[in-house]
């Protein structure tokens, strides 16, 4: 193992987070050196249009996403059962290179609505402790709405957010989502325009009094410049979006939004195809010294670091601190421990609709275009006696239907020969659907800890994930599906599918990415891995950033909280722990 | 009181020390500016390590130069020049042995640069690391390695002397007038030459092609020179890489990098200045545009809709600071269309500027466009909105691609 001079802070991970703090840390006149797994990646030269409308490449082999042999993770469903290594990615997507999961994700950018900050407690006070089904293990994040608010304001000036404000200081206006917290400004770029099936959502939604709005999107409707000068060109609706890098320069990443002004930097240094090995402490365990990590060659280096900022995936942050051994390992038996605790997913349900005479040009889409209501998520709607709590955010985002994936076919319908083919050929046009991206909520048993089976090629335990859907979930998701199928049922289809999930998790049929939780942050170092400021509890010059830091996981997308949070931790670096280096917040 | 008194006289000690070392410090300064200027790095450093220490290839109608080695090492480069050498090089293009230079290093630009800035590059020079790297700048063919040939260039190409302003003109144009035809060398790329490689006389400024590319006209002329751009969209562009026009790619990407976007903002302004007013000898008439029911402009349209405009737009109009508008834009008239043909079939990568960290870049359709198809669309995007310029055949397609290979 060679030793690299020492520089003042190492940012693990060039994804969104990673990307975002080491630029501000950068401003701050800091010698930063960002860490990658994966390889670079460019738009101009990985994500060519000529070339980037390839779906066996993108989707079927997954191309952005993280190589299983690389590092995967193993799953069961609960503790009792011995957990399998995921071999191929299915129920999510982790990326994998600069830019990371904020390449080929949809782009769609909620900010969490303010009682989420402080789920526990605001339940607890509108239905009483008694109310909470036992199973739940919810928490508040020890932070607010009011100090999370600017970060998201500055994640989306960044992003280039495209939206209509529901909410400005208080001022509500029709057409914007009356269910978001008040917000300072607006979004930067005006909302995309709509086609015909989130359009034909809308009027049905309006008509049962339902207040319909367009989905923020990071994918920008007008050239935008942000303010790191980078410019960003108009989303054209070109159906590869999700799983796919953009072409355009429409979808924000950290590749189109920040490091092309972060590499000019003379003192950022990136490492790619570069993967982490640990984090180092000193004899204490109190104080990060850097990080060890292997590179392309398979040589060893450690390079020391004033300031240790872990920003990989979920599952890599989490993986990193149980091979540190920094925090106690969560035991779900003994309920001691918090690395790997309140681990969550989201709870998806769909609706699907055909109609006879209506053409939804299905090929015109975008990851994040649509409209969508929240009447029925989170806690916008009464639980009293419904014997759950949560939600979903119920919309239409046509993504783009491709070649080979887009095979929509009602009930019934043959598996092959002519009758498959007439089916598909009547169906292609003329379907639509409505999902609901639901809440998950945090139990005992679903947690992350390191696999003693399986190992990775440098003889690490992979990431082991128990998860199972709380019966709160589906118990949600059954009532929330059952909205939808009224606003289709009032759409007049010829038929439709009614999806709420069911029964186990399965890892196979890709579900979402928005996998949260297990380093999560809070205000009780017992409960929480770390701090308001992303600041590891005992370990104050460690920071780990990323959805990871989620209790629990509300009805909507993380990515806005994900860049809001990692705003939030530079923010703290820069003003305060800089100026005295040490615990922010006294446990 | 008193301790403020102390302090301030030993401030004013300091300040009579630091005047005194000022003017070295300036010229050095000063001499580091005009290199900037010159652009001396295009040509004279390959490696970002080794600065000045030559090898970069040039490309020339008669064969291959290569930069020479211009740190001080005293073996390889040209640390036993005198001053009075280096003047001559610059001046006469009369180099330390007495070889005579090839026009490519543009000693008959810099042949208008007063004495005192001379002085002031050859200043800073001398503070160059002295690196050691033999350079073979003659990779020319014969006859043209014949480097006696050159006195006969010379004699018809080249005209000595410094710069003489213009009396009826402002000072801000003179300036611009300056630092165009002196250490900008723009003529270098952007004036037709003749068979020799000399600059057509009166036809300065009027657009060639250099590597590969077509270095665009640069007079006032309205539909193919800088008559439609404003002082500022020539500012921006030096600057920045960056105006509604064009995004700086190929040799111009570097000339950006490495040089103008250093320039001091009164230089732009001035360049700006003398550009727009130095109208070409005379207005070519307009042509006009092929009619839209040619056959080649209904294929053009048909490409263009599904290839160029969702970037471009289907109006032309682009998409500011990222994708250039091509209606009524006189980059597209330009006598030539290589670089458009180029662009096209080979895609191309913007400049990157602090300013402008963006760099995007223009996809390749090689792969996807056969020769007649992208004749069309660059046909077809040089006579609409605005636009009018000859149609390009698929053999002219053909050609600058088997240059690119």
């Amino acid at each position: 193992m060679k030793k690299l001079p020492k520089t003042d802070v190492v940012v693990i991970g060039l994804g969104w987070a990673g990307a975002i703090i080491a630029n501000e840390l950068a401003d701050e006149g800091l010698e930063v050196v960002g860490i990658e797994r994966g390889p670079w990646r460019d738009t101009a030269r990985d994500f060519n249009i000529g070339t980037v409308t390839d779906e066996l490449r993108y989707v079927m082999r997954e191309e952005l996403m993280l190589r299983t042999r690389q590092n995967t993770c193993t799953m069961r469903n609960n503790p009792s059962q011995t957990a399998l290594p995921m071999r191929t990615w299915g129920s999510f997507h982790p990326g994998n290179g600069t830019g990371g999961a904020g390449n080929h994700w949809a782009g769609i950018t909620f900010r969490f609505q303010p009682e989420e900050f402080r789920l526990k407690s605001h339940l607890t006070e509108r239905y009483g402790a008694s109310a909470i089904p036992d199973e739940l293990v919810l928490q508040d994040w020890g932070t607010s709405w009011e100090e999370m608010e600017p970060h998201y304001m500055q994640f989306e000036r960044v992003a280039g957010t495209s939206g209509y404000a529901g909410n400005i200081q208080g001022e509500k206006r029709p057409g914007g989502n009356p269910f978001e917290g008040a917000r300072s400004g607006d979004y930067p770029t005006p909302p995309l325009r709509q086609p015909y099936g989130p359009t034909l959502f809308a009027e049905a939604a309006r008509n049962m009094g339902y207040q319909p709005f367009p989905v923020p999107s990071s994918l920008v409707s007008e050239a935008y410049t942000n303010p790191y000068g980078v410019t960003m060109g108009p989303c054209t609706f070109c159906g590869f979006c999700t799983n796919y890098g953009c072409a355009n320069y429409s979808k924000a990443s950290a590749i189109t939004t920040i490091l092309p002004a972060l590499m000019r930097k003379e003192n950022f240094t990136a490492y790619t195809n570069s993967e982490v090995l640990e984090v180092l402490t000193d004899s204490t365990g109190r104080q990060a010294t850097g990080v060890t990590y292997i590179d392309s060659s398979g040589d060893k280096w450690e390079q020391p670091a004033d300031l240790v900022i872990v920003a990989a995936f979920t599952f890599e942050n989490v993986r990193l601190m149980l091979l540190s051994g920094i925090g106690k390992a969560y035991d779900p038996v003994t309920n001691q421990g918090t690395t790997g605790r309140n681990y969550a997913y989201q709870t998806a349900n769909n609706v699907t609709l055909f109609f006879d005479n209506k053409n939804f040009n299905p090929f015109i889409g975008a990851g994040a275009v649509g409209m969508g209501i929240d009447e029925f998520n989170n806690d916008n709607f009464d639980h009293s006696g419904l014997g759950f709590f949560g939600g979903g955010s119920i919309r239409v985002t046509p993504i783009g239907s491709a070649p080979i994936g887009y095979r929509p076919l009602p009930p019934n319908t043959p598996k092959w020969g002519a009758k498959w083919k007439r089916a598909l050929k009547d169906n292609y046009l003329s379907t639509m659907s409505i999902g609901c991206e639901a809440s998950s909520y945090t139990t005992r048993t679903n947690y992350l800890s390191l696999d003693p089976n399986y190992k990775d090629p440098h003889g690490r335990p992979l990431l082991r994930i128990t998860f199972d859907f709380a019966a709160n979930d589906l118990k949600m998701a059954q009532y929330c599906t059952g909205k939808v199928a009224d606003i289709a049922k009032s759409m007049n289809p010829r038929e439709m599918i009614v999806k709420p999930m069911t029964g186990h998790w399965s890892s196979v049929p890709y579900q979402s990415s928005h996998v949260v939780g297990g380093f999560i942050m809070g205000s009780d170092p017992s409960t929480s891995s770390v701090n308001k400021h992303l600041q590891v509890w005992d370990v104050p010059n460690l920071f780990v950033v990323g959805a990871s830091a989620f209790p629990q996981n509300p009805g909507y997308n993380p990515t806005g909280t994900v860049g809001a949070l990692a705003f939030k931790a530079a923010h703290a670096i820069r003003h305060f722990y800089l100026k005295r280096p040490g615990e922010m917040i006294s446990a | 009181m008193k301790i403020s008194l102390a302090v301030s006289a030993v401030a004013l000690l300091l300040s009579s020390f630091a005047s005194q070392a000022q003017p070295d410090y300036d010229q050095y300064t000063r001499g580091r500016y005009i290199a900037t200027l010159a652009d001396c790095s295009a040509c004279h450093t390959r490696d970002p390590q080794q600065p000045f220490a030559g090898g970069v290839r040039l490309q020339t109608p008669f064969g291959t130069l290569v930069g020479a080695n211009i740190t001080p090492d005293r073996e390889t480069g040209i640390g036993t020049w005198s001053y009075d050498d280096f003047r001559r090089a610059m001046t006469e293009g009369i180099g330390h042995d007495g070889k005579r230079l090839y026009g490519a290093m543009p000693f008959t630009a810099y042949t208008k640069m007063p004495e005192k800035d001379l002085q002031d590059l050859w200043a800073w020079m001398q503070t160059l690391q002295p690196l050691y790297q033999p350079v073979e700048t003659n990779q020319l063919p014969f006859p043209f390695n014949i480097r006696t040939s050159l006195m006969v260039w010379n004699w018809i190409n080249f005209t000595r002397g410094e710069y003489q302003p213009d009396a009826k003109r402002s000072a801000q144009w003179n300036r611009g007038a300056y630092l165009v035809a002196g250490p900008g060398h723009c003529g270098t790329c952007h004036t037709p030459k003749n068979l020799l490689g000399g600059d057509k006389g009166g036809k300065a400024l009027q657009g060639e092609v250099v590597e590969g590319w077509y270095a665009p006209d640069l007079t006032s002329d309205p539909h193919r020179g800088l008559g439609k751009w404003s002082q500022q969209d020539i500012v921006s562009y030096l600057r920045t890489g960056v105006n509604r026009y064009d995004i700086a790619s190929g040799p111009m990407a570097d000339a950006v990098r490495h040089s103008t976007r250093h320039w001091h903002d009164d230089d732009l302004q001035a360049v700006a200045v003398y550009l727009k007013s130095s109208g070409p000898a005379q207005v070519d008439k307009v042509p006009q545009p092929l009619a839209a029911t040619d056959a080649r402009m209904k294929l053009g349209a048909q490409i263009y809709g599904a290839k160029c405009s969702a970037c471009h737009r289907p109006d032309g109009g682009g998409e500011k600071n990222i994708f250039p508008q091509l209606a009524d834009n006189p980059l597209l008239n330009q006598s030539d269309a290589i670089s458009l043909i180029r662009v096209v079939a080979a895609g191309s990568r913007g400049v990157d500027t602090d300013a402008h960290p963006t760099a995007p870049a223009m996809p390749a359709f090689a792969g996807t466009l056969d020769n007649a198809e992208i004749a069309a669309v660059v046909t077809f995007i040089r006579n609409s909105w605005g636009n009018a310029a000859a149609p390009v055949s698929a053999d002219e397609v053909k050609q600058v691609k088997a240059k690119l290979e």
